[in-house]
């Protein structure tokens, strides 16, 4: 479903990638922790074919059409209702015309947003705004989501909320890639843990039956030791 | 084909009714265009130099100025949430998303010469109206040329500071020829002269165009790809 092989991109002296391989079959989740500037989101920029490296190669079975991508920011017109953004997203993705509104309004109903779902984006909260991002990441039903940072600016309760959705795409077949600073956050939905640091997995490993505290030591090691 | 048009006209779709909704830049370029053709209008000396010679010039630096606001703003609303990033992962080509953004500029300054036209026989009193529609094939053509430079140049600078200076500053180099050959074929037609005397300078905008076209779409994907 998605593999990469022995990827490698710098930008000027600065390494963000180097030699990093992987491959997940529908119903894997990694969760790729990592500190500041260890390379997360440019793994993921590649894997969403952002990003050319400059050696290794990234495939993901279906394309782009297969990806829902979370990144930094929302991806929404501040100017369009939540709706309307939702709409424009589906039919670039190319969900058949008949089915957008169908697929829109599953989604925002999923997600809590239904009320919401009239309301211009520029006017939601930063919680409201990343649920609706995840609306549009969701709204053309991806295989595989790359997830950079997906719980920031979420509450408790919508974190979750969005953890137990992870949970069920994931026990859907759908391929998740989570990366995160932050060990405490996504690790129980992985069924395999990296550590990346400078570029590289330091560790690549299937979780196992390791609980978030042996996780978070076992990355404290990792990256204090490589 | 089918699909690569059908996803232009969602990009513009998207881009005009953001725009509609908003009238900031819509607004501005209107206002900028009255401006200028009423300073034009009461800062020159009329019998210094007739009307009729100065007018083409008057009304084609106004038609460019005004489309700069168009240009610049094609690519801004995209930085908008992170919303470019959000095209390029998805399945849009990158020709669907220029052809896309030419036409959403086509229909802006479109709207901007519409209401500058009027003002312009207002403020200028020439003949138009016998030359009403051989002069509307001129303003179309010319547009089309110079809002395809402008509309690769837009995706250029989007990313780099200053990108509201450098615009203009790439740009103009690449209108001189549309624009002599715009003005030329509008002192012919408000002269009085005949049709086949402008024939020759409609073709060379036409084949401007077309040049310029096919450029602009094979160069765009290297503009916004990182």
């Amino acid at each position: 479903m998605l593999s990469a092989e022995g990827l490698r991109h710098a930008y000027g002296r600065v390494v963000a990638l180097d030699g990093v391989s992987l491959t997940l079959a529908p119903g894997q989740t990694l969760a790729i922790f990592g500190p500041n500037g260890a390379g997360k989101t440019t793994l993921l920029k590649v894997l969403a074919g952002l990003i050319r490296p400059q050696q290794g190669w990234a495939r993901i079975a279906g394309g782009r059409r297969a990806i829902g991508w979370i990144g930094h920011e929302s991806h929404l017109y501040g100017h369009l209702s939540v709706r309307e953004n939702l709409l424009f997203w589906a039919a670039l993705y190319g969900v058949p015309t008949t089915e957008r509104g169908v697929r829109a309004t599953a989604v925002l109903e999923r997600l809590g947003l239904s009320d919401r779902a009239g309301q211009v984006v520029w006017s939601l909260s930063r919680g409201l705004m990343q649920r609706a991002a995840l609306a549009k990441a969701l709204v053309h039903d991806p295989r595989v989501l790359l997830l950079d940072e997906p719980f920031t600016g979420l509450d408790l309760a919508a974190a979750a909320e969005l953890r137990t959705l992870l949970g069920e795409l994931r026990g859907a077949g759908r391929v998740l890639v989570l990366a995160t600073h932050n060990v405490d956050e996504g690790v129980e939905l992985a069924t395999d843990v990296a550590f990346q640091r400078h570029g590289r997995f330091v560790q690549l490993a299937p979780r196992g039956a390791r609980g978030a505290a042996e996780i978070a030591a076992a990355y404290r090691r990792a990256v204090t030791d490589a | 084909m089918r699909e690569l048009l059908g996803q232009a006209w969602t990009v513009a779709r998207k881009d005009l009714v953001l725009e509609f909704r908003t009238r900031t830049a819509l607004l501005s370029a209107v206002v900028f265009t009255a401006l200028v053709l009423t300073v034009f209008n009461f800062g020159r000396d009329p019998t210094a130099v007739a009307t009729i010679d100065l007018a083409p010039s008057i009304l084609w630096v106004t038609f460019t100025f005004a489309a700069m606001l168009a240009l610049n703003r094609a690519f801004q609303l995209e930085l908008e949430n992170g919303a470019l990033e959000g095209l390029l992962v998805s399945p849009l080509s990158r020709h669907s998303l220029y052809l896309g953004k030419l036409l959403a500029n086509l229909g802006f300054v479109g709207v901007v010469e519409a209401v500058g036209l009027p003002l312009f026989v207002l403020f200028f009193n020439v003949p138009v109206a016998p030359v009403l529609l051989p002069l509307i094939g001129v303003i179309a053509l010319a547009t089309v040329g110079f809002v395809s430079v402008g509309t690769l140049f837009s995706a250029m600078v989007v990313r780099t500071r200053f990108a509201e200076l450098m615009l203009p500053v790439l740009l103009l180099p690449f209108l001189l020829l549309p624009l002599t050959y715009a003005v030329q074929a509008t002192a012919r037609l408000l002269a009085g002269r005949p049709l086949s005397e402008v024939s020759g300078w409609l073709k060379l905008l036409a084949a401007y165009d077309l040049v310029f076209v096919a450029v602009a779409l094979l160069l765009f994907p290297h503009t916004v790809d990182e």
